[in-house]
């Protein structure tokens, strides 16, 4: 039987999608990934995963994404660009799609500099719009760039990340719109914590039309603990998280700041069920996979579509 | 300009300890603008390498002299004659000057004294800004006149990321964002529509050449 996208089948069945994130071990364990996978099964429609985030050495996403697909899930492959260069990249698109993986997210990655390899080469070959347009030319056209042709074309949903957050913002939807001019079919963005900002870049996503041409998934982390706020807010670049978000975590007991910080991903769920425009959430719960379930089924999101 | 930065003198010391006769050679070009290895430069140098030899009470002869360019074989030929007396040459240029010099004179070693490190502007004096990686393929005026190969952390060409706050790169809070120039500059010069366009990848041959790239201009040679 033929591999298809579940997250595709449930945003073209316009029903409102649940991705997740996975992060692999640091390490060659691939229980760690499957527990991770069990989790979150049933409870989200696909799985992120991550591809040496924070530029820290990882198990890979192509390795990870490929236990997933064989315990039943559909995995999204995270791909950045600062790691591989052209060839590479599109070699490992087709093994992507040989091994059934449907989803691909393409990303530029954060800076080597940031992680346990700060003395690694930054390849950046590509930028992340000119992966996903490799991506789409591999798929569409069958061909890879340059032109030679494929013996067969790989069979993926493509992705990109927006990120409504960071500066400069007028710039932040036009680049938006190159992302779906370059080919990306669907968008997970940043952590929303400041609602009001991404509701105004929404606007500016409608004005263009945006919305109808491209799924976007609105990002959500639950905070563990006012101090996590606080360092995402003042350490994490591109990161917004309002005063009063950190007010509110800091005014409940620290045993209690786990369920505040639950409670506020609910209610930001919420408020983008109701936002036009925005066609599902992707939640990252940074090594806090366990509380995803209770997210998904707080925000009424449950039972997810079996299509 | 080719800009470079004197090496830490304890690892000169260490390269120059074979030997008791050597003699130093300055440039006159870039690394004098970047007071790395001009005239100045290498006199402060010597003497701070006799004085370390006769503190240890190590044998060491020094001549000076400064080039006006180490990298071209007119200015190098001066040195014709002179290197033969010495067990070798501490070179105050840049890498390519290194080189040359070296080509010239296959019999003694070339030491390089500079750390070779970028293209670029002096901002204001002691302060040295990379703007240019030598790519082989300007395409500055389609990005404000900025360079995002060398400006933007990630060399991006259809920025920026997500990293880019009040103006800041992520990577270093005190270095100007790239994409922030870009957008800004073209918003200034009333070219904002630049954006919208989908760069494709680069040719990066054109900098990393088939090994060594040289340029050849036939109108050029006699």
């Amino acid at each position: 039987m033929k591999t298809e996208s579940q997250l595709k089948k449930v945003l073209a069945a316009d029903h409102f999608a649940v991705t997740a994130e996975c992060g692999p071990p640091k390490g060659a364990d691939p229980e760690a990934v499957l527990k991770k996978g069990k989790l979150l099964k049933g409870y989200a429609d696909s799985i992120n995963v991550t591809d040496n985030q924070t530029g820290v050495v990882r198990l890979s996403s192509l390795a990870a994404c490929a236990l997933l697909r064989q315990a039943g899930l559909d995995p999204v492959l995270q791909m950045v660009t600062r790691d591989r260069n052209r060839i590479a990249l599109q070699s490992d698109l087709l093994g992507a799609s040989a091994l059934g993986i449907r989803n691909v997210l393409c990303l530029s990655g954060d800076h080597q500099s940031f992680g346990n390899q700060p003395q690694a080469r930054g390849v950046f070959d590509l930028d992340s719009l000119q992966l996903i347009s490799a991506a789409r030319q591999m798929r569409d056209q069958g061909q890879i760039l340059g032109g030679d042709p494929l013996s067969e074309a790989p069979d993926l949903f493509i992705g990109a990340a927006a990120n409504p957050f960071a500066d400069p913002f007028l710039y932040r939807v036009l680049r938006l719109a190159k992302k779906v001019k370059a080919g990306a079919e669907f968008i997970q963005t940043q952590c929303i914590y400041n609602l009001d900002r991404f509701s105004d870049w929404m606007d500016k996503v409608r004005d263009r039309n945006l919305d109808r041409e491209v799924y976007i998934l609105g990002g959500i982390t639950p905070l563990k603990s006012a101090k996590m706020a606080e360092h995402m807010s003042s350490r994490v670049a591109g990161m917004d998280i309002p005063e009063e978000i950190i007010r509110r975590m800091k005014a409940v007991p620290a045993k209690e700041q786990r369920q505040e910080g639950l409670k506020i991903s609910i209610e930001t769920i919420q408020a983008l069920k109701e936002m036009k425009g925005v066609h599902g959430v992707h939640i990252m719960a940074i090594e806090w996979e366990e509380i995803v379930p209770q997210i998904v089924e707080g925000a009424g999101l449950l039972p997810r579509p079996n299509l | 300009m080719i800009t470079a930065e004197r090496k830490p003198l304890e690892e000169i010391i260490a390269m120059i300890s074979p030997y008791r006769k050597i003699l130093v050679v300055g440039c006159g070009s870039c690394v004098a603008e970047c007071a790395a290895g001009g005239e100045r430069e290498t006199g402060l140098l010597s003497s701070a390498l006799r004085m370390e030899a006769r503190m240890t009470s190590r044998e060491l002869e020094t001549r000076e002299m400064t080039l006006e360019r180490q990298c071209v074989y007119e200015f190098i030929d001066q040195l014709t004659g002179l290197v033969d007396q010495y067990e070798a040459v501490l070179s105050l240029a840049c890498g390519a000057g290194v080189q040359a010099v070296a080509e010239v004179f296959p019999q003694i070693p070339i030491l390089p004294a500079l750390n070779t490190t970028f293209l670029g502007q002096t901002k204001e004096p002691g302060l040295w800004l990379e703007n240019c990686r030598g790519c082989g393929h300007c395409r500055v005026h389609l990005f404000g006149d900025i360079c995002p190969i060398t400006r933007c952390a990630k060399q991006l060409f259809n920025g920026p990321c997500g990293g880019s706050k009040n103006g800041q790169c992520e990577v270093d809070p005190e270095i100007p964002c790239a994409w922030q120039l870009i957008v800004d500059r073209l918003e200034k010069s009333g070219r904002l529509s630049q954006l919208e366009t989908v760069y494709p990848p680069a040719d990066w041959s054109r900098q990393q050449g088939t090994g060594p790239r040289k340029i050849i201009r036939e109108d050029q040679r006699n």
